[in-house]
């Protein structure tokens, strides 16, 4: 019977916590738009890949072998030549004012070079101020003066590469980073509208007195919590759902997992977060306290989650920290849910420290909250 | 209205002056005495400078690689030391199959290297081939990996060549050079990439959460009644956060230079006056979103979509903007962060390039100008 009572009196204050909201419109918007926008832009934008690289050409040799080479890059589609060059004075001029990523030099005895069977070299300028960006243009090129390699080899009587190889990338045959990026902000999202939906919810209800009020009616702490801890939930779960439907319906990632498998770990991940937002509330005494904090928090958490770049890269006492970033492990569990089809049996290591971070923060938050009342 | 208008006609500057510096002077009160704004205005950058200067990093070294060697001759064994000896691997040996493909499954490999049985008979033959897997879950790191098993393939088949072993090497080779980053360091990148990050918290989030604030209390229409005309306002209201910001910024460059030694190779002065443009049309975006909506919890929001993330997705400090599509394209236009990164790159890593730093920073002033109108405005509008 007290069960029971206690459950009526959560679902009674999750239902007006809902109302509270929802019934304001520029709050539901703010909360249901966003997220699925942002999927959208940043599907597009948010990729390592080129499709879109400027280059000049220094071309000394205006021979047939190397408009050759040059026709290779133009007819590769992601290629654009945006200026023949004369001079090698003028490559400062076109990668300083960032006009071209590239420069490719070719000096002028390459044809002749290649016709004595010595080979020749090629230079490239790429201008390195976002070196990620110009190390991939760099390796657009190498692949293309690859194929030129063969196909001119083969013209000329060169013997062929003594070794091929030949590769297959699992999970992600195109290597497209859409397709790892996409499936990692179903966590970010909802990370940063659930966690600091309840750190506000209570904050302000503080802010405006009303806590005192919760306080003195026959609710008890624990109740309390649950009842802020259930609409942030349920709202995660909504915005979780929305970013997916983005990835599957607009993107067309194939989802190779379970939904069940995904689900388990995403309410695991979000129990997590609004046991982190419950804990910020009970230490902010405003709302712009617990904003701020909010972001404090949500800054390393998104950084360091392996969203954008990977936790392998970092130093080993930082990778040691990432252990208490949730978003870190929900990251993981969406990637190899959705790309690997990954079962929960290789997920444990995800999920227990999930687990572990739920039950931590949410015990945190409840003791704080009873503490507070006396 | 009118005795005021007069009172503050006779000496009206020195007056503004005195009413501005009161407004300051309370408002900085408020910024000290909160923890909070402290916490964003000075720890948030020193948190996101180590983060962003020792944890995030695109280099890859020490892939974790399974290379199996079928059958071991001395060619395969060589080429698997190649492995062993380069620092951006770090090399498993496995003699079969399976046990790699396991490996690759639980991901704690990134990829596999095989040698088939026959590799060294097809050697000297010339047609060997080898068999490259990589996890392509994240794309960026695959094609990398990719780079180098070629790069590491391609030592080993010079040398072989030059030992008579094979026929010669390729026909065209390219020599890549890396202009502003000789040594490929992500860091050089990522580092003056926080510096956007962080003047847009101060600047955009601290102000739009403080406006929205006052207004959702009421204290800004309290004000709106006292002597203190709007434009005085704006100016009290900005001008410590301005300040709070420019501190952050402070933090920023002396640590990249200092502590992570990315150079400075442009004017000291030309990033700074950049960064003040940027402040002000962070602060501006913030004052005109706080009075749009007067509500704490959606300013937030809305600041965090319209400032934050595009700084850190849609600014091109971290991806190439010239391979989004037209759409994307044409919004990162609105956006002030991708001026800024254009700036705040040259000036770091290139110099004193006038062709990108004079229109970057116009579309700054411009856009600060239209902010500064439209807040003002929007003040206005509800002193009616």
């Amino acid at each position: 019977m007290r069960m029971l009572d206690s459950l009526l009196r959560i679902l009674a204050l999750t239902r007006k916590e809902l109302l509270a909201v929802l019934k304001d419109k520029r709050s539901r918007l703010s909360l249901f738009i966003p997220p699925v926008v942002q999927a959208f832009i940043f599907g597009y934008a948010a990729t390592y890949d080129l499709n879109h690289v400027t280059y000049a050409a220094l071309d000394q040799d205006h021979s047939a072998a190397s408009r050759q080479l040059l026709a290779g890059l133009d007819g590769s589609g992601v290629f654009e030549r945006v200026a023949n060059l004369q001079r090698s004075s003028d490559i400062a001029t076109y990668v300083d004012a960032r006009r071209a990523l590239l420069v490719l030099q070719i000096n002028q005895d390459f044809e002749r070079q290649l016709l004595s069977g010595r080979g020749a070299d090629v230079q490239l300028i790429a201008d390195g101020r976002n070196s990620n960006t110009a190390g991939t243009a760099i390796g657009y090129v190498n692949s293309i003066v690859q194929q030129f390699n063969s196909d001119w080899g083969g013209e000329h009587g060169w013997a062929a590469s003594p070794v091929r190889i030949t590769g297959r990338a699992w999970y992600n045959p195109n290597l497209e980073t859409r397709w790892y990026m996409i499936p990692g902000m179903i966590g970010t999202l909802t990370l940063i509208q659930t966690m600091m939906l309840t750190a506000m919810s209570v904050a302000r209800e503080r802010e405006q007195g009303t806590f005192d009020q919760l306080l003195v009616t026959p609710f008890r702490p624990f109740e309390i919590m649950a009842g802020k801890a259930l609409p942030s939930m349920v709202v995660g779960v909504i915005q979780a759902s929305g970013v997916l439907l983005v990835a599957q319906l607009w993107f067309r990632i194939p989802f190779a997992g379970s939904y069940l498998t995904l689900y388990t770990g995403l309410l695991l991940f979000l129990l997590a977060a609004i046991g982190i937002g419950l804990l910020l509330s009970a230490v902010a005494a405003t709302m712009q306290q617990a904003m701020l904090y909010s972001m404090l928090l949500i800054m390393p958490f998104s950084l360091l989650s392996g969203l954008t770049t990977p936790l392998s890269s970092m130093p080993n006492w930082l990778q040691y920290l990432t252990a208490m970033n949730p978003l870190r492990y929900a990251i993981d569990i969406t990637r190899r849910v959705y790309l690997e089809g990954a079962g929960l049996n290789l997920l444990v290591a995800d999920l227990w420290p999930l687990g572990l971070l739920a039950a931590l923060t949410l015990w945190g938050a409840s003791w704080m909250f009873s503490h507070r009342m006396q | 209205m009118i005795p005021l208008a007069m009172r503050s006609s006779s000496v009206p500057w020195r007056a503004k002056l005195r009413r501005i510096r009161a407004l300051v002077v309370k408002e900085t009160h408020q910024v000290v005495r909160d923890p909070s704004s402290i916490a964003i205005g000075v720890i948030l950058p020193l948190i996101l400078i180590l983060l962003f200067g020792y944890g995030l990093s695109l280099d890859v070294r020490n892939v974790p690689l399974a290379v199996v060697i079928e059958q071991p001759s001395p060619e395969a064994m060589e080429l698997a030391a190649g492995f062993q000896l380069s620092p951006y691997f770090h090399p498993r040996l496995l003699r079969s199959m399976p046990p790699a493909q396991q490996l690759l499954l639980e991901h704690a490999v990134d990829g596999i290297v095989r040698i088939p049985a026959d590799f060294a008979r097809h050697v000297s033959a010339g047609d060997a081939e080898l068999q490259l897997v990589v996890h392509g879950g994240d794309a960026n790191r695959a094609r990398i990996i990719q780079g180098y098993v070629q790069g590491a393939v391609g030592i080993w088949s010079a040398r072989a060549a030059a030992q008579g072993l094979t026929s010669a090497a390729d026909p065209v080779t390219v020599q890549a050079r890396l202009w502003f980053n000789e040594a490929d360091e992500s860091t050089y990148f990522l580092v003056p990439g926080l510096v956007v990050l962080v003047m847009t918290l101060i600047g955009g989030l601290l102000t739009a959460m403080v406006m929205a604030r006052e207004w959702e209390r009421g204290t800004l229409e309290a004000l709106l009644v006292t002597p203190v005309r709007s434009d005085e306002i704006l100016l009290g209201k900005t001008l410590p956060y301005f300040l709070l910001a420019m501190i952050g910024f402070a933090l920023c460059v002396l640590s990249a230079k200092f502590l992570f030694h990315v150079p400075l190779r442009g004017s000291l002065w030309v990033l700074l006056s950049a960064s003040m443009l940027y402040v002000l049309v962070a602060l501006g975006i913030g004052l005109l979103i706080s009075a749009w909506v007067k509500n704490q919890l959606v300013a937030s929001q809305l600041t965090m979509l319209v400032t934050f993330m595009p700084a850190f997705m849609l600014s091109g400090f971290l991806f190439d903007l010239r391979s989004t599509p037209v759409v994307v394209q044409l919004i990162t236009y609105a956006l002030p962060a991708r001026y800024y990164v254009a700036l705040l790159q040259t000036v770091f890593l290139a110099g004193n390039v006038w062709s990108v730093i004079v229109p970057n920073t116009l579309a700054l002033a411009a856009m600060a100008a239209a902010l500064a109108l439209g807040s003002r405005a929007a003040m206005r509008k509800t002193l009616e």
